[in-house]
C-alpha cells in the first residue's frame, strides 16, 4: 500500500472530535485507479469495527485481528499467522514506531481490530492508530487526581473491545469505555476509593455483553474483588469479593478482622471457557504480603484460581497456589487452559516457582513441579499442593528465600503453543532476604509488614525463557537472559517464538529449540508482553519498549 | 527517563503540604523505632539493612552526609529525591510503596540513632593516604579521582561519601567479593559490574580487560592499555567473562592495616569535599 497516499490527517490531535457523527474523516490523495478499490474496501472494514461477542469466541477465525489482552480466551497469546517463519524471521525490520511521550513503564498489549490498533500507556495515556502505519487517530489522557497509590509503577496493560467501544481501567480505580472513533468518554463509572489504595492496572476481559475487570492494591491492605460491568451503560452487574465476608464459606481462613485489609488484589486479565461457560481469574498476595502475623489461617482466596460463572460472578470451585503466603507470591499469572486429549487443564507457572497443572473441570491439582529455584518450600500436603517450609518464614534479622519478592516470573505473560505443544514462560533466577517490619494499617498507606533485599551480593541474577512440555512439565529448553526479564512471550504458526529482554533487545527465537533467530535494540527495558496482527496480507509483530510502541514485519 | 520521572513527582509533590523545617520527632526512641521500620521498607534496599550501605546507596551512618547534614536536608532529599542521583522521591511510585510527612520524620529520627551508634570514623591520615593512592599503592592506574587517574576501574571521586568504612576496607583486601556498579541504566534494575572479560578476535588477537557493558548480543569493554572495544559476541572466536576484579587483592604484605585506614581517610576526604 505504499503507493497509496491514504493520510489520516491529525491536525487537531483528536481526529473526528469537530464533527461528532460523521465518522472519521479520511482524506485521499492520489489514489492509483487500480488500488481504488482495495483503499475502500479498507476504509470499509475500518467504519465496520463492530466486535460482536460471537466474533470474540470466534477470534481463532481471524488471525489477522488481535482482538484481546492473551489473543483468545484460552490466554494462550499464540497466533495462527504464518507469514513471519523460521525461515525467514532474520529479514525481519522495523516498521514504524509510535513514541506516547509518557515516562514510566509501558505494559501494553495492543489490540488490533480490523487495522486500527488500540493501546493505553503509563499514566492512563490511550491511543488508536493506523495499524500500517502508526498514524494516530485520536489519544486520550486520563486527568489523574495526586492522591492514587499505584504500588509499582503509572502503569497499564490495555484495552477490551466491543461493539463501538473499548474499555480500560484507570489508576484512579474506575472503568471506563471509549469511543472506538474518537476516543471520547462514553461511560465513566468508580470502581473503588483510590485515596484507599486501590487502582486498575490490568486490561479487562469482555465476555458476552459484559465487561470484567478486577483491582490492584495488594500493598495498601485492599479487599479485592472481581468485577462486571455491563458494556453499554456501566452499570456493575455483579461483584465477587476474593476474600469471603462474615458467614461465607473460607470466612473463617482468616484471624479476626485481618479479612476486611487482607489484600487477594485480581490484577492479571482471567481466561475464558466457553464450553462451561467458566471465566478463570487470578488472585494476589494478602496483606500485609510477608508479615503472617496477625492473620493466621490460608487466607482464601488470596493467590488463589478462581473458577466463576461470567453471568452471574458466582463461584464454581478454587484452587490456591500458596496458603498463607509469607512472601509477595502473587498468583497474577495468566491462568492458560491447555486440552490435552480428553484432559481440559489449567497451566500456570505460577510467581512462587512452581508450574502448576490443573483439571479446570473439578479444580483439582494434577501436579506442581519447580520451574526455577525454590526454598520456600520443601513438602507438599496430602494432594501434592507445596507448602511453606517453616523456616522460611520471614524473620526481624531477615532469611534468604528463593524465588525473591518478584518471583520465579511475573504478571507478564506467557504462551503456549498448540503445534509444538510447549507452554513457553520469562523465568526469574532472583532470591531474597525477606525481613518483617511490624506495621499497623493505616488506609491508603503502605502495608507491608516487611522489606525485602537481594540476597547475596556477590550473586548476579539472571533469567530465562522456559519452553515447559505441560504433559510431563519437564524443561525442553531454556534461552539463558543475562538479566531476569519483564517480557511476556508470544508463539505463532510460524515457528516462532517472541520475548524482550532487560537489556532492550526484542528477538524471535525459535519455538522448537529456543535459538535466537533474530533481534532489534529497542533501547530500553521491555516491560511488556508481544503480539502480531496482520493488514492487507502482510504479518506485524509489536512490542512497547520505553515509551515507544514499536511494530516489526517483513522487508 | 530516571530525571523525567523525578521531575514530574517533584511537581506533584509541590502541591502537597508544605514541609515544616524541625524534626517533631528529635530524640523519640519510639518514633526512630518506627523510623527503622518504615527505613526497611521504604530505603534498605538500597541503603541496607541497617543503613550501613549497600549496592546502590551510600552508607547513611556517617554524620558528614555528601547531600545535606540538617534534619531538614534529610527530609527534603527524602521527601523529593536527589536529582542526579539514582535517589527518588518519596511518593507514589518512587521510594517503595511512599511514606507520609511523618513517617519521613520517623526515618530521619532513626538515621540520627542509628548514626549515634555507628563506630568512629578511622582515624587516618589522608594526606598519606593520597601519597599511597598516587603512588606506592598504584591506585590512581586504574582509578580516577576528580578527573586524574586512570579508565580500568571504577571513578572513586564519591566513593569516599557513599560507601561504609567497612565497605572500603573490602573492596581493598577482597576486592572480587562485590564488584563495583558499572552503567547505572535508569530502567534497569540491576545495572552491570565491572566484570573481567578475555575475548578472541575474528582475526586471533587476544585482548583482556573489563566490561563497561554487556547485552546477549554485543559487549562493550575497555582493554588494560584502555582501548575501548565494541564486538558482536558471535564474531569473536572466544569470549570469557569472570566474576573477578581485574584488580588484584591487597593483602596486609602489600597493605599494612596503617596505610589501608590511610587511603580510607583520603576517600573519605575527597568524598566529603
Amino acid at each position: 500500500m505504499k503507493s497509496v497516499l491514504v493520510e489520516l490527517r491529525t491536525k487537531s490531535r483528536f481526529l473526528g472530535h469537530k464533527k461528532r457523527g460523521l465518522g472519521m474523516t479520511i482524506y485521499l490523495t492520489t489514489i492509483p485507479i487500480l488500488t481504488l478499490g482495495m483503499v475502500f474496501s479498507g476504509l470499509a472494514s475500518v467504519a465496520s469495527a463492530q466486535v460482536t461477542p460471537q466474533r470474540l469466541l470466534d477470534s481463532a477465525k481471524e488471525p489477522q485481528n488481535w482482538l484481546m489482552y492473551s489473543g483468545d480466551y484460552a490466554g494462550r497469546r499464540y497466533s495462527t499467522l504464518e507469514q513471519i517463519k523460521t525461515s525467514n524471521a532474520s529479514s525481519l525490520v522495523p516498521k514504524w514506531a509510535y513514541q506516547t511521550m509518557a515516562s514510566g513503564k509501558f505494559e501494553t498489549t495492543p489490540l488490533v481490530v480490523d487495522g486500527v490498533l488500540y493501546a493505553t500507556g503509563a499514566d492512563d495515556r490511550a491511543f488508536a492508530l493506523d495499524a500500517r502505519s502508526g498514524r494516530p487517530i485520536w489519544q486520550y489522557q486520563r486527568a489523574l487526581p495526586p492522591d492514587i497509590r499505584p504500588c509499582c509503577g503509572r502503569v497499564n496493560r490495555g484495552f477490551a473491545i466491543l461493539g463501538d467501544r473499548v474499555f480500560l481501567g484507570t489508576l484512579d480505580a474506575n472503568v471506563i469505555a471509549l469511543d472506538i472513533k474518537t476516543g471520547n468518554v462514553v461511560w465513566d463509572v468508580g470502581a473503588a476509593d483510590h485515596s484507599k489504595g486501590y487502582s486498575i492496572t490490568l486490561a479487562p476481559l469482555v465476555i458476552k455483553d459484559l465487561v470484567l475487570i478486577g483491582v490492584s492494591g495488594g500493598e495498601y491492605g485492599i479487599r479485592g474483588f472481581i468485577d462486571a460491568y455491563d458494556a453499554a451503560t456501566g452499570a456493575r452487574k455483579w461483584r465477587f469479593y476474593t476474600i469471603p465476608g462474615p458467614g461465607e464459606p473460607g470466612h473463617e481462613t482468616w484471624e479476626g478482622d485481618s479479612w476486611k485489609i487482607g489484600g487477594a488484589p485480581a490484577w492479571i486479565t482471567g481466561t475464558y471457557d466457553p464450553a462451561t461457560n467458566t471465566t478463570f481469574w487470578t488472585t494476589g498476595n494478602p496483606s500485609p504480603s510477608n508479615r503472617g502475623e496477625g492473620r493466621a489461617g490460608d487466607n482464601l482466596y488470596s493467590n488463589s484460581l478462581l473458577a466463576l460463572d461470567p453471568d452471574t460472578g458466582k463461584l464454581k470451585w478454587h484452587f490456591q497456589f500458596t496458603k498463607h503466603d509469607e512472601h509477595d507470591y502473587d498468583a497474577t499469572q495468566v491462568p492458560v487452559l491447555v486440552d490435552d486429549g480428553d484432559r481440559h487443564l489449567i497451566v500456570q507457572a505460577n510467581r512462587n516457582g512452581f508450574f502448576y497443572v490443573i483439571d479446570r473441570t473439578s479444580g483439582k491439582l494434577v501436579s506442581a513441579t519447580p520451574y526455577g529455584k525454590v526454598t520456600w518450600s520443601n513438602a507438599k500436603d496430602a494432594s501434592g499442593v507445596p507448602i511453606e517450609r517453616k523456616e522460611a518464614s520471614p524473620t526481624l534479622t531477615g532469611i534468604p528465600v528463593c524465588p525473591g519478592a518478584l518471583g520465579a516470573t511475573n504478571w507478564f505473560s506467557p504462551t503456549y503453543d498448540p503445534q509444538t505443544k510447549l507452554f513457553y514462560v520469562s523465568a526469574r533466577e532472583q532470591c531474597d532476604i525477606f525481613s518483617t517490619a511490624p506495621q499497623p494499617y493505616e488506609a491508603g498507606h503502605a502495608f507491608y509488614g516487611s522489606a525485602y533485599f537481594p540476597n547475596d551480593d556477590t550473586q548476579p541474577f539472571w533469567g530465562a525463557v522456559r519452553a515447559i512440555d505441560p504433559a510431563t512439565s519437564q524443561i525442553k529448553w531454556e534461552l539463558k537472559h543475562l538479566s531476569p526479564s519483564w517480557s511476556g512471550v508470544l508463539s505463532t504458526a510460524g515457528g516462532l517464538v517472541f520475548t524482550g529482554d532487560a537489556e532492550g533487545n526484542f528477538m524471535a527465537l525459535d519455538a522448537a529449540t529456543g535459538k535466537i533467530l533474530w533481534h532489534f535494540q529497542c533501547g530500553a527495558s521491555v516491560y511488556a508482553s508481544p503480539m502480531t496482527y496482520a493488514i492487507d496480507g502482510k504479518q506485524y509483530v509489536a512490542i512497547a519498549a520505553g515509551s515507544a510502541l514499536f511494530t516489526f514485519g517483513l522487508p | 527517563m530516571l530525571s523525567s520521572t523525578a521531575t514530574l513527582l517533584f511537581f506533584v509533590s509541590t502541591g502537597s503540604i508544605e514541609a515544616q523545617e524541625k524534626n517533631p520527632f528529635a530524640g523519640d526512641a519510639k518514633a526512630a523505632k518506627l523510623g527503622e521500620y518504615q527505613f526497611r521498607l521504604n530505603c534498605a534496599f538500597c541503603h541496607g539493612l541497617g543503613a550501613r550501605g549497600g549496592g546502590r546507596g551510600p552508607d547513611l551512618t556517617r554524620a558528614q552526609k555528601r547531600h545535606g547534614n540538617s534534619d531538614a536536608e534529610i527530609f527534603h532529599n527524602i521527601h523529593d529525591g536527589i536529582s542526579g542521583t539514582a535517589m527518588p522521591a518519596a511518593t507514589n511510585g518512587g521510594i517503595g510503596v511512599g511514606m507520609s510527612d511523618e513517617e519521613i520524620w520517623q526515618v530521619v529520627t532513626y538515621l540520627r540513632s542509628a548514626q549515634v551508634m555507628a563506630p568512629a570514623q578511622p582515624a587516618g591520615n589522608a594526606e598519606h593516604g593520597k601519597e599511597l593512592f598516587n603512588g606506592a599503592a598504584g591506585c590512581s592506574t586504574c582509578h580516577m579521582i576528580q578527573g586524574k587517574g586512570g579508565r580500568l576501574g571504577p571513578d572513586l571521586t564519591t566513593v569516599g561519601a557513599s560507601r561504609s568504612t567497612e565497605y572500603l576496607a573490602e573492596s581493598l583486601r577482597n576486592p572480587s567479593r562485590r564488584l563495583a556498579q558499572g552503567i547505572f541504566e535508569a530502567m534497569k534494575e540491576f545495572p552491570k559490574e565491572y566484570e573481567s572479560v578475555s575475548v578472541v578476535t575474528a582475526e586471533g588477537t587476544k585482548l583482556s580487560g573489563v566490561i563497561l557493558n554487556e547485552d546477549q548480543f554485543t559487549v562493550q569493554m575497555l582493554d588494560t592499555h584502555e582501548q575501548l572495544h565494541l564486538f558482536e559476541k558471535d564474531k569473536l572466536r572466544s569470549f570469557e567473562k569472570r566474576r573477578e576484579s581485574a584488580m588484584s587483592a591487597y593483602d596486609q604484605k602489600t597493605l599494612s592495616d596503617k596505610d589501608l585506614q590511610d587511603l580510607i581517610a583520603y576517600l573519605q576526604s575527597v568524598g566529603a569535599q
